[in-house]
Formats: structure tokens, C-alpha cells, sequence
């Protein structure tokens, strides 16, 4: 055998392990950076939450969740805002899960390899690299002037539906792709039509992707306040919207739709933005209950995904 | 039982390397079950068996790439000559193995880098910097795989622009560049076609004067043509330990006698 | 669509007959066909609601836009330094909003990237099992958390902190909006940039490997330039993110418009000039209510600019294997 000056046979085995030994405390210092870095990441999420919760914590009490907000810091609440931001999700919801599903199902079930196909997808991916403010813009001119729908819940929930839209057509054609091709086979080969492979098959199968998506979505849309601010929702509100059930004259009425409302990082942006101190602490508190309404829907989402990734093995 | 002894080796034979009682788990499920096995340094050494055998795993030993997988563990040893270092004992840095070791994959794998930059990865692992030693280790090593005549002109194109047999002779210069002591082949040539198939075949039987060779193949006749010794492996035992001439005319085992007539496998 | 082509009138009866009962009877067999077609339309519709939104986001700001640049010249848009709509002595040079955007973009940029380019390798070839388990999640959630939580952190934990290492540091400043915008953005970028890493296929790494190569060298030499183009995909999403970022800038950095380039000065952004008009009660229709409109323009031509780019990347990263 040639015997290189980096060749190894044994005599040269004590360089290579001098060199091994150097390679590996490059190895080991960027094992350390990452866990570093990993640790700092950490740290600046135990930092948000502790300040959050040092300056929040004595300030969260039943009266908060059942006060309307007041020129007075210590007895000002968020009803309005959490009653606003359920009606306002329930508006998205509705909208954005039926046309992001039904978008989804479109694209990956029946769409023909087109011009018209290729436009919709490429929507999609730019839609989502869109700003949020920029959907507040749209909102502004559209639904707040054009359709005269005002700064209404209505009018925020269709804005956040635009936003969340193409969250929820993603994990809709992603949990969609999952499902090999032979199911479908085996549900036509029983003489099912489209629809009913899709309902049947492609829509149930799909739906923990789907959930995941959708509650992803929503957790998004609950933080949201740029495109909120936008259509200029920002006001002082201290009273709850008509409730759906009070009229006699009919079963169910919808004009809480359309009454002007608050929502949760609205009042927090509305506190943030006072000087007094005691105000910030309201903040802090607003604060801690939209985190930990986000972040329990994302833990949701993400258990929903283990959970049925581990259960479904195709 | 297995049939395999070192009495199988020439008289004359140098050993490269010696397998004794090698145990291989995968977690519990055990894959190879105390192999002893020599390896005659300069020689090529085939491992023949049907699809399942162990014959890869076993290979995959001999440069601890089992290593890269969690839940496994190795028993039992493999001696590299000359200086008996048990390649897979736990205090034996499988990076050291692999600087020893090199390793040709069933199919070619080259890096998305230019054909350059490939045959001279091994040289820069190991810091190598002098441009002028890496131009001549490269061009050495291409010469050795009998690729530089069709490459020394496009030294910078990125390697996927070959076809699929120059890729895998690009592997295997990418292997010799360090001059590795043994080189390990995993059926090389399942994923290539006869022409490319007989050029690597070829460069095999050249390559045995520079290097000791163990090769895993799936085909009975590129055994017989490439190696002096035969090892036919069956369930993850080793069955039979033999000079290639014997194995596949007068195996001792029954078991042998039947798969290399094609009765199963 | 292709359902099951029935010839209804030449059938021989007594084929009918020997068949049973047909469970395809033409009638049904057509109204099936129409359902079909119908739920296509429904479903097609759906679909085409992400382009009509496009195409209202367009519409609205260009028609505003014309609107604005009938009063305002592009040339003075584009070369004024001043951005004062609603002054007396009205500038509207966007260049004093754009210094802002940028500014708190570079900061947040020189936080995402190195932090998320570690992040990324690290989860991707180092950590443990374990370690990824329990990162990955985590790290999705610091991605969910609201952008209005941030900006407080940002105004009140971050900008006292800095204050007490740089005592002039004014309450609204770019540096410490972008520096937690960086943090926030850290999460896109190597969660997208792992993807890219992962997609790299185990093969090639093995091959590494073989050689003697170490952890560090094989992410170094072969993962990462493999995954050049997806982690460049990353980078370019957390830009994207950071110049349309509106609520953390709005609230730590200020509301003034302010060409500067120094981190540690107050600024507005494009973003954080929408909120303010916002906030405020200009009449539909007005020339302070347009500007927002050609702000918008601008900053999604910025952000389209980057996406478009991204998707290049990220088309040829999927060609590589």
C-alpha cells in the first residue's frame, strides 16, 4: 500500500486521534453554542412571561373578567374585550373554515393541472407573505366603507377570516396530501363518486390536519391588532353587544354583527398606550390572558398532531 | 452449523482483519449472531446471502455507520491489523474507524458539490489546506477510479451532471482520496446498468493491489468473478467461510449448495 | 369527471331483466352528475376567494393611491425626506418612513439570523431526541405568541433594561423594537430553515460520515450548502416578516416619523404610521385618509418583492434531489 502523508496505517493511528481530538472540540463548542442559544430563547420567554406575570398576576380577579374598562385603572376589566374577541373568532370561524377547507379540498381533490390552478396557488402562497396591516387596509376600504358595514364585528371577523385564510387552505392540502392514493382507489372501486370519496374518506381523514390548522388560525387571529386598529375599532367600549336571544320578536336576532366592539389586544394596545402606570398593569394582565388563550389553543393544536400522527399509520 | 476457519486463508496470507463472535443488535432484535470471519489483506472479499441476511449490517460494522442510529449495540470484536485495534469497542471513536475505513453506498450518493469538491472532501475533513497536494491526491484518485479522463476537463461541474455509473466511480475516488486501508462496497452496482456494472467490476479486481476490499452483492455471478474468498451469510449467521472457487463449486453446506443454485434467496 | 357512461335506450329489456334491478337508473344517474358539478362550483368558488382578495387588496390601494398622486407628485414621494401629511407644511416623502422600516429590519435581522441559523443546525444534527421533542414545540409556541405582547415587552421590560446600560437611550427607540422583533422572527426562521436541513437526504450524510467527517463538518460542508436555498427561503420570510410588523414598532419605537438610520433614535416605520392615522379620525376620503393607502402600496411592493424572491428559492431548493 502507498503510504501518504495522511494515509493511516497504524503508525500514524496517534495523528488521526490528535486530529479527531480537534475536531471534536469544534464538535462539542457548537453543541454548547446551540444549547446557548437554545437556553436564551428560554430565557426571553421566561423573562415576557414573568414580567407579565409580576406586574399582571395581582391584578387578575373575577372583577376583571366581569368589569367594563373605566377611566379608573383599579376597577377597569375586559368584558367587553373577551365578549368581543369570542364574537368577533365565532365570525371567522364561520367564515374561514368552510372557504379554506372547501378552497383546500378544491385544490388537492379537483383542480385540472391549469392556468386558472397554478393562479389560485400561487394566491395562496403570496396571501400569506402579506402583512397583516395590509388586510386592515382592505378591510378599511372595503367592508368598512364600501359594503357600509362600519367598524362591526362583522366587519373585523371578515378581515381576519381574509388573514387566516390561507393558514387554514395550507394545513388543509397538507393533511389532504397525507392520504395515500390507494384509499381513494379502494373507495371508487366500490362505485362511490368524487364527492363521496371526499366526504367519506378525504374529509374525515384528514380532519385532525385540518383542527390543527384551523385552531393555529384562530390563535392567530385572536392576537391580531394591526388590521383591528386599521379599520379603526379603537374606542372606548363599555357595553356588550345585543344578545342574540333577547328580542321576542324574533328567534335569534344578528345585530350584534353589526354593533361597534373591543377585543382583547385592543384593550391591551388602549391600556399600553395610557401613561399612568396603573393602566400598564392592566396591560400586563390583559396580556397574560391573551397569552395564555393563544398559547393553550397552539398547545391544543400541537397535541392534536402528535396524538394523531402517532395513531395513524398509513 | 457455520463452516469458516482461518484455514480457509492461503498459508501465506497476511490477515487485515479478524471478526470474532460479532453480535449485532438492533434494540432486541438481534441481526447478526457470532460471526468470526477473516479478511486476507489485498484480496477481495465477497458477502453473498439472500435479501435480509445481514450481510449489509454486518458491513455497515466495519465502519461503525450503525453509530449514527440510536439503540444499537455491537458484541464481540473485529481486530484491524496491523495494530489489533478493536473497531468496535465502545472506546473507539467511530470517526477514527471511518478515517481507516471507507465506504462505497448501494446507490451513488455524491455531495451536491462539483466533482472536485467531492473526491477532495475526504482531504479537507481531515484539514487538509495545500492546494497543490489535494490537486495531485484528487487526480490520483479520479485516475485510480478510472474517471479522470472523462472528468479532467469539467473538474467544476456539479456532480448530479453525471451519469449514474461516473457517479459511482465518483464514490469510489471520493472513498480512495485518503487511502483508506479496507474499502467497504454495498452492492455498488444495484442501481447501475451491465456496461457501468462491468466497468465497476473492473476497477474492483484493479483496485485489490492498493486496498483491501469487502463487498456485499446480490448477485451470485459478480462474486464469483471479483473476489478470491466467498462468505455466505444466511439469517444473520455466517454459513460458510470459503475460497470463491469452492463456494460455488463444492460448498459443504447444504444451505450454501441450495441458494447458490438458485433454489431460494 | 368521469362517472359511469349509461346508454339508456339501446338496452335490450331482457338484459335489463336478467340484471335484477339496475342501481343505476338514468334519471339518478344524471341528477348524481348535476350534484357533482354542482358541489365542483361551490368548491371552485371557495378557492377563488383567496384571488379575489388579492385582487380587492390591489384594487383598493391602487385606487386610493391614484387618488393620493393626484395631489402628491411621485417625485416628491419618492425623494422628499420629511413625512408630515398632516402638517400644515405637508411633506410626504416616504423615505422618512422607509429609514424606519429599514433600520428596525437590520436590527431584527442581525438577531433572527445568527440566532435561528444556530437554532436550526443545532435541532436539525446535534440535539438529542429528547432535546428536539420538547424545542420544537417550544419554540412554536414563542412563534404564537401575540405580536401585541411583544411590543409591551418590548416598551416596558426591554427598553428600562437597555436604559440602564445606555442612560440616553430615549423610551422609544428602533433598538429595542428590533431587537425583539428579531426574537419574535427567530422562530420562522429555524423552524423553516430545519425543514430544509432535514430535507437533505440521509444518504448524503452517510456519505459524510463514511469519510471521517464529524458532526460540525458534516453540517457545515454538506448540510447546509444541500440546504442553501431553503434556509435562504427562511431568511427571506423573516424579512418579509420584519418590514410588515406593525404592533411591536408602533408601540416601542414610536409614532414620529424620523429619517434616521441610528437604532438608538425614535422613528416610525410605514407600519407604525398607519396605526397612528388610524388612531386618529381623519374623514374617508381626505388626503390624510389616501396616505395610508399609498403607505400600504409601498410597503406590500416591498413585501411582495421578498416573497417573490422566496419562492424562487425555495422552487429550486425542491429541485435539488
Amino acid at each position: 500500500m502507498t503510504t501518504l502523508p495522511l494515509t493511516s496505517p497504524a503508525a500514524d493511528v496517534d495523528a488521526i486521534r490528535r486530529l479527531i481530538a480537534r475536531h471534536k472540540t469544534w464538535d462539542w463548542l457548537f453543541g454548547l453554542l446551540g444549547v446557548f442559544a437554545l437556553m436564551f430563547a428560554m430565557l426571553v420567554f421566561a423573562m415576557l412571561f414573568g414580567q407579565m406575570l409580576k406586574n399582571g398576576l395581582p391584578h387578575l380577579s373575577w372583577d376583571f373578567f366581569t368589569s367594563f374598562p373605566s377611566r379608573r385603572a383599579a376597577s377597569a376589566g375586559i368584558l367587553s374585550a373577551w365578549v368581543g374577541t369570542v364574537l368577533v373568532m365565532l365570525v371567522t370561524a364561520l367564515v374561514a373554515v368552510p372557504l379554506g377547507v372547501g378552497a383546500g379540498i378544491y385544490l388537492e381533490e379537483y383542480a385540472p393541472k391549469n392556468l386558472l390552478t397554478d393562479i389560485i396557488e400561487i394566491n395562496v402562497t403570496n396571501l400569506a407573505g402579506v402583512p397583516s396591516i395590509i388586510y386592515g387596509l382592505l378591510a378599511l376600504g372595503l367592508f368598512v366603507y364600501q359594503f357600509g358595514l362600519g367598524q362591526s364585528i362583522a366587519a373585523a371577523g371578515l378581515t381576519l377570516a381574509l388573514l387566516i385564510l390561507p393558514v387554514v387552505i395550507v394545513a388543509t392540502r397538507e393533511a389532504i396530501r397525507t392520504i395515500p392514493q390507494n384509499i381513494r382507489e379502494g373507495a371508487y372501486a366500490c362505485g362511490a363518486t368524487k364527492w363521496q370519496v371526499v366526504s367519506h374518506h378525504v374529509i374525515p381523514y384528514s380532519l385532525p390536519g385540518i383542527m390543527t390548522g384551523v385552531i393555529i388560525g384562530l390563535a392567530r387571529a385572536i392576537g391580531e391588532t394591526a388590521p383591528i386598529i386599521t379599520i379603526g375599532a379603537l374606542t372606548f367600549i363599555a357595553f356588550l353587544p345585543p344578545s342574540p336571544f333577547g328580542n321576542p320578536d324574533q328567534l335569534i336576532s344578528f345585530d350584534w354583527l353589526t354593533a361597534p366592539f373591543t377585543v382583547m389586544p385592543i384593550q391591551m394596545f388602549n391600556w399600553i398606550s395610557r401613561p399612568e402606570e396603573a393602566f400598564q398593569a392592566n396591560a400586563a394582565a390583559a396580556g397574560l390572558v391573551l397569552v395564555v388563550m393563544t398559547l393553550s389553543m397552539n398547545a391544543v393544536a400541537i397535541w392534536i398532531r402528535y396524538h394523531f400522527r402517532k395513531k395513524i399509520k398509513w | 452449523m457455520s463452516t469458516i476457519s482461518t484455514l480457509a486463508l492461503k498459508p501465506q496470507a497476511e490477515l487485515k482483519a479478524q471478526v470474532n463472535a460479532l453480535n449485532f443488535y438492533y434494540g432486541d432484535f438481534q441481526a447478526l449472531k457470532g460471526i468470526d470471519f477473516p479478511v486476507e489483506k489485498n484480496q477481495v472479499t465477497a458477502l453473498i446471502g439472500p435479501s435480509g441476511c445481514g450481510k449489509s449490517t454486518f458491513l455497515r460494522c466495519f465502519n461503525r455507520m450503525h453509530d449514527l442510529y440510536p439503540n444499537m449495540r455491537y458484541e464481540g470484536e473485529i481486530l484491524l491489523y496491523p495494530d489489533g485495534v478493536n473497531i468496535v469497542d465502545r472506546h473507539v471513536d467511530p470517526i477514527e474507524v471511518r478515517m481507516r475505513i471507507s465506504m462505497v453506498f448501494q446507490k451513488p450518493n455524491p455531495f451536491p458539490k462539483s466533482i472536485y469538491e467531492n473526491v477532495a472532501y475526504g482531504l479537507r475533513v481531515r484539514g487538509l489546506r495545500n492546494r497543490a497536494l489535494i490537486d495531485e491526491k484528487v487526480e490520483e484518485a479520479l485516475s485510480a477510479a478510472a474517471l479522470w479522463n472523462e472528468v479532467k476537463d469539467r473538474l467544476n461541474d456539479l456532480a448530479f451532471n453525471l451519469s449514474g455509473g461516473q457517479q459511482q466511480r465518483l464514490c469510489i475516488a471520493r472513498a480512495l482520496a485518503t487511502d483508506p486501508e479496507i474499502l467497504l462496497f454495498d452492492e455498488p452496482t444495484s442501481a447501475l446498468d451491465p456496461i457501468a456494472t462491468a466497468k465497476i467490476e473492473e476497477l474492483v479486481d484493479e483496485l485489490k493491489e492498493k486496498v483491501t476490499i469487502l463487498i456485499v452483492t446480490h448477485n451470485m455471478q459478480q462474486a464469483a468473478r471479483v473476489s478470491a474468498y466467498t462468505a455466505f451469510m444466511y439469517i444473520g449467521e455466517l454459513i460458510e467461510f470459503d475460497d470463491t472457487k469452492k463456494i460455488f463449486t463444492n460448498p459443504s453446506s447444504k444451505l450454501t449448495e441450495e441458494y447458490i443454485t438458485g433454489r431460494f434467496g | 369527471m368521469s362517472s359511469i357512461p349509461l346508454k339508456p335506450a339501446p338496452q335490450p329489456l331482457i338484459v335489463a331483466a336478467a340484471a335484477g334491478r339496475s342501481l343505476a337508473i338514468p334519471s339518478m344517474n344524471l341528477r348524481r352528475r348535476l350534484t357533482e358539478r354542482a358541489i365542483e362550483a361551490v368548491l371552485l368558488l371557495a378557492a377563488l376567494v383567496s384571488v379575489f382578495t388579492t385582487l380587492a387588496i390591489v384594487a383598493i390601494l391602487v385606487w386610493e393611491s391614484i387618488a393620493f398622486f393626484r395631489t402628491v407628485p411621485l417625485l416628491d414621494f419618492l425623494t422628499d425626506t420629511q413625512w408630515t401629511p398632516l402638517f400644515d407644511d405637508a411633506h410626504f416623502g416616504i423615505i422618512a418612513l422607509l429609514s424606519g422600516t429599514l433600520t428596525t429590519t437590520i436590527v431584527a435581522l442581525l438577531v433572527a439570523i445568527p440566532l435561528g441559523t444556530v437554532l436550526a443546525i443545532y435541532l436539525s444534527e446535534f440535539a438529542p431526541f429528547r432535546v428536539r421533542e420538547v424545542a420544537k414545540p417550544f419554540l412554536e409556541m414563542l412563534g404564537g405568541v401575540p405580536t401585541i405582547v411583544y411590543g409591551y415587552f418590548a416598551l416596558l421590560f426591554v427598553t428600562p433594561l437597555l436604559q440602564q446600560i445606555y442612560p440616553d437611550l430615549p423610551g422609544f427607540n428602533m433598538l429595542s423594537a428590533g431587537l425583539v422583533m428579531g426574537i419574535m422572527i427567530v422562530p420562522y426562521v429555524s423552524s423553516l430553515s430545519e425543514d430544509a436541513m432535514r430535507a437533505v437526504p440521509m444518504n448524503m450524510r452517510e456519505a459524510s460520515y463514511a469519510m471521517g467527517a464529524t458532526r460540525l463538518q458534516t453540517a457545515l460542508f454538506v448540510v447546509t450548502p444541500a440546504a442553501l436555498s431553503g434556509i435562504a427561503s427562511s431568511y427571506i420570510l423573516g424579512i418579509s416578516r420584519a418590514v410588515g410588523e406593525t404592533m411591536v414598532v408602533a408601540i416601542a419605537a414610536g409614532m414620529q416619523p424620523n429619517f434616521s438610520f441610528n437604532p438608538v433614535e425614535p422613528a416610525a416605520t410605514i407600519t407604525a404610521y398607519i396605526v397612528q392615522v388610524a388612531l386618529g379620525d381623519l374623514p374617508h376620503g381626505s388626503l390624510g385618509y389616501q396616505t395610508i393607502f399609498a403607505a400600504g402600496l409601498t410597503l406590500l411592493l416591498i413585501t411582495l418583492l421578498f416573497n417573490i424572491i422566496g419562492h424562487i428559492l425555495r422552487k429550486r431548493f425542491r429541485e435539488a434531489y
